[in-house]
């Protein structure tokens, strides 16, 4: 997949050009070494271009890079073609890139049981970044002239077979096998090439499955995912899943064979790459870490959690149809307009937000100019990472890598109520990243908009990337580990502050937390906070640290108890610490008139907009 | 600096219109290059394998799977006929005699010795693709397909739903502010294509359907109408294969927007002329807009003009695609380099633009206006 060239050795690199191309936007970084260090210089962006009448996505590179270039007074393009290596000036010494423009990854998965292999099946293709668009299972309800109609209308990109534990029966994995051969599936995207199919069922059936898929599909076979009932190994198909969408969907983004021969590194999914960066930081800060990143089509929640041996543990889902510009409209589908308009301190008639929403569907490139437009906008987005967040909650039960051990009445009852490995209390940092969040004007805009998503509990630091450059650093972390982590220190990560939240509910205005906080150069500062009111505090500067101890009334509780104390050295940060004693299990906001009118309040307590809207 | 914007949607007086007309599986073309075709002329013609119906002989008969091939009384690729015996048991001394007949004509295509399963093909579905747009076949892409070109014009549509369809322009309303209403429809629009103003209705949308109107092009209309239209709430843009008994394309978006004149201009000058229309939209991988493709009467030998793929320059015509200002036409006055505070704070790449009706002048961020071309 990579370009011919050797990846220069790492002494040898000075200057780095690293762009993403994500689903709307393309974003060039320009990385150089100034005084021994490895820093941002400058950025650029454009458009996307998979739209005619581009139809190339190495335009958008090379618009986003000619930005760069002008924005720094060097040229880098030799006409079009990123110049490598350094020469008298011009040009870099390394060229990086990650992709997300192959859009969503349109699959089907079968299993024999819809509740067992069938929901594992379902696991392993959206973990991948799939969007499922059917479930097929011997016990679905449906008769199998229905299952082959459905197959052939919905034209997937990719199927993922499952079905049986290993040393199970042969014959019902067959009956499946030979229903989708029947079905004589085609491919969406164009006729070069065979429908990808990934086989993970009982290992004693795969002969049969090659005999019969072969001659139709580009099969894969790999392990189980369910190999024994109470044991999930859902990895070797999440990993066939991600080789065969780089093979076919991404590989037919128009201009994508190009770009991969521009660089000696391979192309990184944007998620992937993301992933990779907080990883990193989560080790090396003994911390749990909540990511996200909100992109145009999709929205990807990174999580790493200490598993059952204390080691961390790394998650990731993609949710592939949430999204703020061409799965925009999804979200109003899936979240209900009366979702977002909760968040929306002004009264808006259905039809104009619908209209707006489908606009910005139909032009995905379009950014607000008023205020109004802006509110909205943050009020989707809250929506879609919210509903990212229980998608990723849902999914990150106690997979805990290969070797994953369920009983079997917990594996029965998984879909009804397996506890997610998620813990609000016990997240450390939430960490955001994409346009609505990296670009939000004031960064206590994207404090709040990830404070109402997630919900947080108890002490919880936070932080954005700062023009979202994570995908670009992930992937130069691959080749340059030293550059990549110099410039996410300094430049990536800016640390906003903290959000206290007390566990707990009571009536508005009763005394909920009293909190303190202190740290060098400023004088201490202490509030005590009426239940339902927000507050925000001073902390000292984003590379200082301060203290904050806080005491609950009694009924509320901060991680250590209903009514105990907690105190906490912490980063500081550019926003401060967000003191919510809006409520938490459940959160509840007031509804009619007192809504918008303790929004409005909110806001105002934490300076959030130029002017009340 | 020009590099922050997308180029608009095509509105073309002339070009080329070529379109690949290919059958979903290999078949035979049925016209060769240098013919003349209409639209509705057949230009290739395939058979989709039939569906496929799968009998369980093993639980039916009550044997092993592997006992199957034994009990079968047609041979595996034979043709049958609805009610005819495919595989019966002998029973004991003749009695308790199982047996299975074909549910539909077909033929035998597989019987499985590990499922004990019978897959029974029924009879190919026939399947067509027309010219689409009157032209001349160009070139012929065998066993699949021909490619038709034409010359005349193209409006390029920012959203549709419904299939391929054609038909005579005529126009419904009297200008491009105008709302396509009920009352606009006659019974002499049908099987035309029909052209609204600024806004269309659901219920304008009915009386279209009720009169056999083919397609139906406006400015906007509401997103609820669209909902109550489809039947439901569309999550992603891919459209095209909704089945909505009309073809409908938007010039400009979602709600009451006035068609652009250029829009309005290229259609009412072609009124009454022979049009084809395709509301099949995707945004997403492999970018498709909805058009309207009229072809010239004559086959026309005039130059073509490329349309203009350049940047964003001083002078150029710009229409706004975003609030505060969304749907006006202007002119680039200014293209500011350096970022600008917009009312939301942001900082944001800005051109300032000149609308001709009241001379006002305005900065939009350059995100938010999309080219016009000349």
């Amino acid at each position: 997949m990579s370009g011919l060239a050797p990846v220069p050795r790492p002494e040898d690199v000075h200057s780095i050009l690293a762009t993403d191309c994500g689903s709307t936007t393309t974003k060039a970084i320009l990385i150089e070494q100034r005084h021994g260090a490895y820093r941002l210089i400058a950025r650029g962006e454009a458009p996307t271009t998979v739209e005619a009448p581009f139809e190339d996505v190495t335009r958008g590179v090379l618009n986003a890079v000619r930005e760069v270039e002008e924005l720094v007074g060097r040229r880098l393009l030799d006409g079009d073609i990123i110049l490598t290596p350094m020469q008298q000036g011009a040009g870099v010494d390394l060229y990086v890139t990650t992709s997300s423009a192959g859009g969503g990854l349109q699959m089907m998965v079968s299993g024999l049981v819809l509740q067992m292999t069938g929901e594992s099946a379902q696991r392993a293709a959206l973990g991948a970044g799939a969007i499922v668009m059917d479930v097929i299972a011997l016990n679905d309800g449906r008769r199998p002239h229905e299952r082959i109609k459905l197959l052939r209308q919905l034209r997937p990109d990719m199927i993922l077979l499952s079905g049986g534990t290993d040393g199970g029966d042969v014959r019902r994995v067959a009956e499946i096998a030979e229903l989708l051969v029947a079905a004589g599936p085609t491919t969406r995207l164009g006729t070069g090439y065979q429908l990808p199919v990934v086989y993970a069922g009982n290992q004693d059936a795969a002969g049969v499955v090659r005999e019969l898929i072969e001659p139709h599909a580009a099969l894969k076979v790999v392990a189980n995912l369910r190999p024994a009932l109470e044991r999930e190994n859902l990895r070797p198909a999440r990993e066939a899943i991600h080789e065969l969408f780089m093979q076919h969907v991404m590989a037919h983004a128009p201009g994508y064979r190009q770009l991969t021969s521009w660089t000696p590194v391979p192309v990184m999914p944007t998620p992937a790459a993301v992933g990779l960066m907080i990883e990193r930081l989560a080790r090396r800060d003994h911390l749990s870490v909540l990511g996200v990143d909100i992109g145009g089509a999709t929205t990807d929640v990174f999580s790493v959690f200490p598993g059952s041996d204390g080691e961390p543990v790394f998650h990731r889902t993609v949710s592939a149809n949430l999204g703020m510009s061409y799965s925009i409209a999804n979200v109003m589908a899936e979240a209900g307009l009366e979702n977002i308009l909760r968040w929306v301190p002004f009264p808006v008639d259905e039809s104009t937000l619908r209209n707006q929403i489908r606009n910005k569907m139909i032009r995905p490139t379009t950014i607000p100019q008023i205020l109004e437009d802006l509110l909205i906008e943050q009020a989707i987005a809250r929506e879609a990472l919210r509903l990212a967040f229980e998608q990723h909650r849902a999914l990150a039960v106690g997979l805990k890598g290969v070797q994953q051990e369920r009983t079997i009445s917990e594996a029965l009852h998984q879909s009804a109520g397996g506890a997610s490995v998620v813990d609000l209390l016990e997240v450390g940092l939430v960490v955001g990243s994409g346009g609505v969040l990296s670009h939000a004007p004031r960064r206590v805009q994207a404090a709040l908009m990830m404070v109402d998503a997630f919900l947080p509990e108890g002490l919880t630091l936070l932080a954005v990337d700062s023009i979202f450059m994570a995908p670009q650093l992930g992937v130069l972390s691959t080749v340059h580990e030293q550059a990549a982590s110099e410039v996410f220190d300094h430049d990536c990560l800016v640390r906003l502050g903290a959000v206290l939240a007390p566990i707990g509910t009571g009536r508005p205005g009763q005394a909920c937390v009293t909190v303190e906080v202190s740290g060098p150069d400023m004088a201490p500062v202490s509030r005590r906070v009426s239940f339902g009111e927000m507050a925000l505090l001073p902390l000292p500067p984003a590379g200082a640290f301060g203290r904050v101890s806080a005491v609950p009334e009694r009924g509320f509780d901060l991680g250590a108890g209903r009514g105990r104390p907690v105190s906490a050295r912490i980063p500081g940060g550019s926003v401060g610490l967000i003191v919510d004693a809006r409520g938490r299990r459940p959160f509840e906001l007031p509804v009619a008139a007192a809504r918008i009118e303790r929004l409005r309040a909110w806001h105002r307590t934490l300076a959030l907009y130029p002017r009340e809207v | 600096m020009a590099h922050a914007y997308l180029p608009g949607l095509r509105v073309t007086a002339r070009t080329a219109l070529r379109r690949e007309r290919r059958l979903p599986v290999k078949g035979s073309v049925l016209v060769k290059v240098g013919d003349a075709v209409g639209p509705q002329d057949v230009v290739a013609r395939s058979e989709l394998p039939g569906n496929v119906q799968t009998i369980h002989l093993a639980s039916r008969l009550d044997v092993d799977p592997g006992g199957v091939p034994e009990v079968l009384r047609k041979r595996v690729g034979s043709d049958v006929r609805a009610g005819e015996l495919l595989a019966e048991t002998q029973g004991l001394f003749g009695f308790a005699r199982r047996s299975v007949v074909a549910p539909a004509d077909g033929f035998i295509e597989s019987v499985s010795s590990v499922t004990g399963q019978l897959v029974l093909r029924e009879p190919a579905i026939p399947v067509e693709v027309n010219a689409y747009v009157r032209g001349i076949v160009v070139e012929v892409l065998p066993g699949e397909g021909v490619i038709v070109e034409a010359r005349g014009a193209l409006l390029q549509g920012i959203f549709g739903v419904g299939g391929e369809t054609w038909g005579a322009i005529a126009l419904a309303v009297d200008s491009p502010g105008a709302e396509l209403a009920p009352g606009c429809l006659r019974p002499e629009h049908r099987g035309h294509v029909v052209v609204g103003g600024a806004f269309v209705t659901h219920d304008a949308l009915m009386r279209a359907r009720e009169l056999g109107v083919a397609a139906v092009v406006a400015g906007g209309l509401d997103d609820l109408d669209l909902r109550r239209l489809l039947g439901r709430d569309l999550g992603v843009a891919i459209t095209g294969s909704e089945d909505v008994g009309l073809t409908l394309v938007l010039t400009e978006g979602f709600g009451r927007i006035r068609m652009s004149d250029r829009a309005w201009d290229l259609l009412g000058a072609r009124a009454g002329r022979l049009a084809s229309v395709s509301g099949a939209t995707q945004i997403r991988v492999g970018v498709l807009r909805p058009e309207v493709l009229i072809p010239e009467s004559d086959s026309g030998t005039a130059p073509v003009k490329r349309d203009a793929e350049e940047g964003l320059a001083l002078g150029s015509l710009v229409r706004v695609i975003r609030a505060p200002h969304f749907g006006r036409v202007g002119q680039v006055v200014e293209l500011p380099a350096e970022l600008r505070k917009l009312e939301t704070e942001a900082m944001a790449r800005v051109l300032v633009v000149a609308f001709p009706e009241d001379g006002a002048r305005v900065l939009v961020p350059r995100a938010n206006v999309e080219i016009i071309d000349l």
